[in-house]
């Protein structure tokens, strides 16, 4: 693909406390969809985005048991989108950054996402054709 | 490659992490042998005011050791060659004057912000 890019995303946010990381997502998805290179850091919250032990719950509110009420899990997002990237003929490099993994105890992540340093936010900025912050406010 | 963070949200989760989480990717980027420079602005321009003290967290029988010292941490940046601006209106702003401030800051006006960032190849704003 002669028009194939490179991109990085550096995201903060915890799931579930705002729509920022979603947003990220859903921008993610896009270039996923395009075949383009995409590498992610998760700094601090982030980290749980991709955590396997998200757990889909019912929700007496609605009148859903958790069949029905399908609660979204940014965990799956992830792994949907690794997988989007990789049919289009690009890929998803998902570096959780490694202390704020201990710190949280989050270490369990799905499949695909590999623990990493500031290093390789760097590293990935430097070979991506553009990188875009979504930080914690 | 040279990139330009710039720290806008101030005391974002620094009792808990006991430093400015981006000041703190600053420091892990410059030893991993990036070229990167610091704007404060906003509330961040705080950071850069030496007389702040943050006493230690007290929960029960918990002490923690020590609390974040980001003054200090600023200009661990600054010894370490990372150019530290700050917008001076913001300190205006707030009513904090130059002699309140840690060496080695480089003031910058809002004026002049798109001059300064023209520089960097990349510029996150955190």
């Amino acid at each position: 693909m002669a028009d194939k890019k490179t991109l990085t995303f550096a995201l903060m946010d915890a799931p579930y406390e705002n729509a920022r990381s979603t947003t990220a997502l859903r921008l993610i998805n896009i270039a996923a969809k395009r075949g383009y290179d995409i590498n992610v850091f998760a700094y601090e919250g982030a980290v749980f985005l991709p955590f396997a032990g998200q757990q889909a719950h019912p929700n007496p509110v609605h009148g859903h048991d958790a069949e029905q009420e399908d609660h979204p899990l940014p965990k799956e997002w992830v792994e949907a989108v690794i997988k989007e990237a990789a049919k289009n003929g690009g890929k998803v490099d998902w570096v959780n950054c490694g202390l704020c993994v201990d710190e949280r105890g989050a270490g369990d992540a799905v499949e695909g996402v590999r623990r990493g340093t500031p290093g390789d936010f760097w590293n990935m900025a430097e070979s991506s054709d553009n990188t875009l912050v979504i930080p914690t406010k | 490659m040279k990139a330009l963070n710039i720290i806008e949200t101030a005391y974002r989760g620094t009792l808990e992490e006991q430093d400015d989480t981006i000041v703190w990717l600053t420091h892990a980027l410059k030893g991993a042998g990036a070229d990167l420079d610091v704007l404060l602005r906003a509330n961040a321009v705080n950071y850069a005011v030496k007389a702040q003290k943050v006493a230690p967290l007290s929960f029960g029988d918990r002490q923690q050791k020590h609390g974040p010292d980001i003054a200090n941490d600023i200009a661990g940046l600054i010894a370490k060659g990372v150019g530290v601006y700050i917008v001076k209106d913001d300190l205006a702003e707030r009513g904090i004057s130059d002699d309140e401030l840690i060496d080695g800051l480089s003031p910058v006006s809002r004026d002049g912000l798109a001059k300064l960032l023209d520089g960097y190849d990349h510029v996150w704003h955190w």
